[in-house]
């Protein structure tokens, strides 16, 4: 059955009530407010430590995401920037079911997709919004900080990092957003979406080698890692540090160094010197599955929601 | 074809094999205000979603301005406003700028926004609180601001899903006032309502729901007439010799109920005020009193269902 008229008809007005929305909000602001400082606490702590060792470091810039003390920035953000996209999209639709406005809203002339789009785009501009701007920040800061600019190089790969954080929010919002979808009490959504993360972030990479080691049957240490990465990837914040760990650090050559030096060996790989840097290319080809991944998570929940939110009966 | 702007014929919906809406055929004339009556849950709120097209038809067929809304919905609801159950407002914006996010999702020129919404606020009696936030707003305020957004809409046709469910009788009034008044303007009104007396009143037609079922449809007058055989009861107060006799001998009255001393009920078919008054000075006596009492929608309800519920038992 062909529908008539544009499915995106009123889009632009939905997502930009949803961007006047979020940033009006009280608890949005509170959480950004609250992501914003400590990363600007936790980025100016870092930087005495960095700049001993300005001489030897062709990547300074960069170390101001990954050295940070008393925890490295990009930890960090991989744990607070689900909190704010969750904070985001927990009672997105829910709300309006709630608030009685969705038969109202509805009965006006757009589709119900308009109205999903537009919630998705607008909680996806508020995020960059907001990421960009923590980033700018993380930028002045070491500029004034370090006394040194970023070269071309590392000002690219700040910028990758940039945009995999915008998709790592983004799965999160999406994820906050099937949920307010699913779920007719906001409560509800917002505690299953806080369990999922705190599950995701913290529990899954502590069980995920002991759940491997219990199914794998290679003998060799190769074979146990890849088992135990494999199941560890299936959370979208390990996806996110292996992006990160890779993009951030030239002198990274596999996903699976980090692993390796933390039980005393080191990847050889023939012809290559050890250390020397590759280039922005390599690295983001490393990690290219993992970045597709976390797009295609964020699409299927997306595309998940989209289809209960079809299914569902309007009224309340 | 007949100038009728909303036309359903054996609608049905389903939720899980059970019958909510049930082959339900009914239509509604350009300009008339359409009740559609019954306990909660008869099925009223279902019909006027499958009309907006905002739930799927299961079965049957609905023409809303010759459009079907399960195939058109943005044509049907471009030119239909709704005004839903406890209708809900953005409590954090006022009362302007919820109607001026409608606005801008009906695609109101920009040029005319405004305008518009000063109008339509003004016209529910809502001017002075345009910049007031919704939060602060009554139940009644809320419903009357639902009915600024289908003036501001310009709709050919106002879909009214339980409009005064919830009111005190001042705030009713007032509804149903300005329900009146969009007749005026000939938008046609369909509304929903389980309050039999206050809907009364402005329905030019109505059907009476029961269990996804249209049970009764027609004029109230006529509804009476079909429910409770004479609708009409005249009460007479006359003094004089062999009244009783005479007015049981005026067509159209079916029974005499003596009331007390020189007092009588008569029920009727119609309104027999003048030949019962002829009947008495007829018969040289005096008419002290003559009343009649319409028959009320409440009375018909509770006695066509009173019956069908003996006959449900029964079977």
């Amino acid at each position: 059955m062909q529908r008539e008229g544009s499915a995106l008809h009123g889009f632009g007005v939905v997502t930009l009530k949803e961007i006047a929305d979020h940033f009006s909000s009280i608890l949005v602001v509170v959480l950004v407010v609250l992501v914003t400082a400590t990363a600007i606490v936790v980025v100016s702590m870092g930087i005495t430590p960095i700049k001993e060792s300005t001489a030897e470091d062709p990547f300074l810039f960069l170390r101001l995401f990954t050295r940070s003390s008393p925890l490295p920035l990009v930890a960090l953000l991989s744990f607070l920037v689900p909190l704010i996209a969750i904070g985001l999209g927990f009672d997105s639709v829910n709300g309006e079911h709630n608030r009685r406005t969705l038969s109202r809203i509805l009965s006006q002339p757009i589709y119900r997709d308009a109205l999903l789009f537009g919630k998705f785009a607008g909680g996806l501009f508020t995020l960059t919004v907001t990421l960009i701007v923590l980033w700018l920040l993380v930028i002045g800061l070491g500029l004034l900080g370090l006394g040194v600019p970023p070269n071309a190089e590392e000002m690219a790969r700040a910028l990758v990092l940039l945009v995999v954080t915008i998709a790592y929010a983004g799965f999160w919002f999406a994820l906050a957003l099937l949920f307010s979808i699913v779920f007719r009490s906001a409560a509800t959504a917002a505690l299953v979406s806080l369990g999922i993360w705190l599950f995701v972030t913290i529990l899954w990479p502590l069980f995920s080698p002991v759940l491997a080691n219990a199914v794998t049957s290679a003998g060799d240490i190769l074979g146990v890692l890849d088992t135990q990465q494999a199941f560890a990837r299936l959370s979208p914040a390990v996806l996110f540090n292996e992006v990160v760990a890779v993009v951030l650090d030239p002198s990274v050559r596999s996903t699976q160094q980090s692993l390796l030096a933390g039980m005393g060996l080191a990847l050889i790989e023939r012809g290559a010197i050890p250390g020397a840097p590759i280039s922005l290319l390599q690295s983001v080809l490393i990690v290219w599955p993992q970045i597709v991944g976390l797009v295609a998570g964020s699409i299927l929940l997306f595309v998940i929601g989209y289809i209960v939110f079809q299914r569902q009966a309007v009224r309340a | 074809m007949s100038d009728n702007v909303i036309e359903v014929e054996n609608l049905t919906k389903r939720y899980d094999g059970t019958a909510v809406v049930n082959g339900i055929s009914f239509s509604v004339a350009r300009g008339e205000i359409f009740g559609l009556l019954g306990p909660n849950g008869a099925g009223k709120t279902t019909t006027i979603l499958m009309l907006l097209g905002l739930s799927d038809i299961s079965e049957g067929r609905a023409r809303v301005l010759g459009r079907d809304p399960a195939r058109e919905p943005l044509q049907v609801k471009r030119r239909v406003g709704y005004l839903p159950d406890q209708v809900g407002f953005y409590d954090n914006l006022t009362a302007a700028e919820n109607l001026r996010y409608t606005a801008r999702l009906m695609g109101v020129e920009r040029g005319e926004r405004e305008e518009k919404i000063r109008a339509a606020l003004g016209h529910v009696g809502l001017t002075d609180v345009t910049d007031k936030r919704v939060a602060i707003f009554s139940r009644g305020m809320r419903q009357r601001l639902g009915l600024a957004e289908i003036l501001m809409k310009e709709a050919e046709i106002a879909i009214l899903d339980e409009p005064t469910s919830g009111l005190d009788p001042q705030a009713t009034v007032e509804l149903l006032n300005i329900i009146r008044e969009l007749k005026h303007q000939g938008v046609t009104v369909l509304l929903s309502s389980h309050l039999l007396e206050r809907v009364q009143s402005v329905c030019d037609r109505v059907a009476l729901f029961n269990q996804g079922n249209i049970a009764l449809i027609g004029t109230v007058p006529e509804l009476g007439r079909q429910v409770l055989g004479g609708g009409f009861r005249v009460e007479v107060e006359a003094e004089g010799q062999g009244l009783a006799e005479r007015l049981a001998a005026v067509p159209g009255v079916q029974q005499v109920e003596p009331m007390g001393q020189g007092r009588w009920r008569l029920s009727s078919d119609h309104d027999v005020r003048p030949e019962a008054a002829a009947a008495v000075v007829g018969a040289a006596g005096r008419l002290l009193r003559l009343s009649v009492e319409e028959p009320s929608l409440e009375a018909i309800y509770t006695s066509y269902f009173k019956t069908h519920e003996g006959e449900r038992h029964a079977a």
